[in-house]
């Protein structure tokens, strides 16, 4: 399978601190990768540097490679960062929908892309909400405030905000942490569901979540890539003690 | 372990102490606020009738009423915010959203905070000097509403910068990551967020101007006009200043003592009422963007 992503010796500095100590690492098309290890180990970080989320962090320093479809995307020219960012959609671990009704929080990447035709934004909307799972249950109130909506189902609307794009590649930074097991347990149907077509990264504290999603695992220790595996392999003979550590619970 | 018995009756004292003390200075406060208005109302609204409200001054401003001096006071507070609330708005987005931490920012955050610390009279002096004369406006309450509107500046900046600090920052990353500019960004999501805490800033600026005397006394304020402004090149009368000089450089002061009672009345109501708007405003638009 092609590569979809890929980082060469990637180290990154925030100021004096050394979050990635040369990360490279190979992510391949239409797959399901999840990041795991302790709080701290640099693994949302690495997550950010494939929409360049970092380089809003003052004093962040990069070296090495990233690349997407073989094109390193931090030699690209700083006004097509936005371009980057619509082909590379992103689900943040709090659902942090914006407060405007529900229809416009999915027409909102249309819309800050330039797109009017209403009745083109009225298709996208439902064709990504049924995407995500959540048309059935918003369908008759979709100028609603999306305040209105349970945690579980907010955090589908914004995958269905990132998904309205159409992005190829789809960051998640701990979608799942802060809602309920049923909520959780849709929102990765929905990660099953939606690999085909995209190249997921997931970031997650919740070792059966890795279990259960993905078809890859990369386990981040100290700002370091200890091992990088399919996720059966890594669950059930890592190679590295570390990982095994971290995997059973002895450590972490 | 044995815990002495006598420690646990001193702390219950100490708590109640405390406690007692700042309840009844919060208490006092509220008092106090209310015995000021009291003493107003008691004193004002004996001459508080049509004629007061709608009528020009008469008799050395004994009789007649203080219509002139509350048209001043309108226009004036318009206009110093038409002037404050745009620029003050761009500053705060300016310090909190593009200043990037660093000794610029510091530098200019420390002078808004110096800039309002000012006394009054200095603004005063220096709208004479530069909007009066140096800009040739001549006492105006163009020249009278930009000086007020500086006088609000600070205010506006420091509550738009707090409000928009206040704007969670997972929703300018949520809209940067989906391709959104960092215009857009402010214009779409933060700002319709920090609205209603934005309106605050408002209502404390109109409150803080409409009750100034200083800053208008060289740059608009007339001591008496027998006829409402027509230009925003004239002159007018302001219901601080009319206190202010029936009270103490009148013709017959203890005749026009009750004049001045109703006047303070008036200005009382006045910054009531634009505080309850202000207040109803910030309510309805905190609906529209209710948080959860």
């Amino acid at each position: 399978m092609a590569n979809k992503l890929e980082t060469i010796d990637v180290h990154l500095h925030y100021g004096e601190f050394h979050a990635l100590k040369g990360i490279s690492l190979a992510i391949p098309d239409h797959s399901v990768t999840a990041l795991i290890g302790p709080s701290g180990c640099g693994k949302s970080t690495y997550l950010r540097l494939f929409n360049r989320m970092n380089d809003l962090i003052p004093y962040t320093k990069i070296t090495g490679q990233v690349l997407m479809d073989g094109e390193d995307i931090y030699k690209i020219k700083s006004s097509k960062i936005d371009h980057l960012r619509r082909t590379v959609g992103m689900v943040f671990q709090k659902p942090n929908p914006f407060p405007k009704s529900i229809f416009e929080n999915v027409a909102y990447g249309l819309r800050v892309n330039g797109i009017s035709d209403n009745s083109f934004i009225e298709n996208q909307v439902e064709k990504t909400l049924r995407q995500a799972a959540l048309w059935e249950e918003v369908k008759d109130k979709l100028k609603k405030s999306a305040f209105e909506l349970s945690g579980g189902q907010q955090q589908r609307l914004c995958i269905a905000r990132a998904l309205a794009i159409e992005p190829t590649v789809i960051l998640m930074d701990e979608p799942a942490s802060a809602l309920d097991p049923i909520s959780t347990g849709k929102i990765e149907d929905l990660i099953f569901e939606l690999k085909d077509q995209y190249t997921i990264i997931i970031v997650t504290h919740n070792m059966q979540q890795a279990g259960r999603v993905s078809d890859y695992t990369g386990f981040f220790y100290l700002g370091n890539l200890i091992e990088f595996d399919k996720t059966k392999k890594i669950f059930t003979n890592p190679s590295k003690q570390e990982t095994e550590n971290y995997i059973t619970g002895r450590f972490g | 372990m044995e815990f002495p018995e006598s420690n646990e009756r001193r702390k219950k004292l100490g708590q109640a102490i405390m406690f007692g003390l700042s309840r009844g200075i919060s208490y006092g406060i509220v008092a106090l606020l209310f015995l000021i208005l009291f003493f107003i109302v008691k004193q004002g609204i004996g001459v508080i009738n049509w004629e007061f409200l709608t009528a020009m001054p008469t008799d050395g401003m004994t009789k007649g009423g203080i219509w002139p001096a509350i048209v001043g006071t309108v226009y004036l507070v318009l206009g110093s915010m038409l002037f404050a609330f745009p620029v003050g708005v761009m500053a705060g987005i300016y310090v909190n959203e593009y200043a990037v931490a660093g000794p610029v920012k510091r530098f200019v955050k420390m002078m808004t905070n110096n800039l309002a610390g000012v006394p009054s009279i200095i603004f005063g002096l220096f709208g004479m000097a530069l909007f009066v004369n140096q800009m040739g406006f001549g006492a105006s309450i163009l020249a009278g509403s930009l000086t007020l509107g500086l006088l609000a500046l600070p205010i506006v900046i420091r509550t738009t910068e707090e409000a928009l600090k206040s704007v969670d920052d997972t929703f300018r990353q949520a809209s940067y990551a989906l391709g959104g500019s960092k215009l857009y960004t402010i214009r779409k999501v933060v700002l319709p967020i920090a609205l209603p805490n934005i309106l605050t800033g408002l209502i404390l600026a109109v409150g803080r101007v409409s009750g100034e005397t200083a800053p208008i006394l060289f740059t608009v304020a007339a001591y008496f006009l027998p006829k409402l402004p027509s230009s925003i090149m004239d002159q007018a009368m302001a219901l601080p200043y009319h206190l202010y000089v029936i009270s103490t450089s009148g013709t017959q002061i203890e005749a026009s003592r009750p004049m001045a009672y109703g006047t303070a009345f008036v200005l009382v109501v006045i910054v009531l009422i634009v505080n309850i708007a202000a207040a109803l405003l910030r309510n309805y638009f905190g609906k529209k963007v209710k948080m959860n």
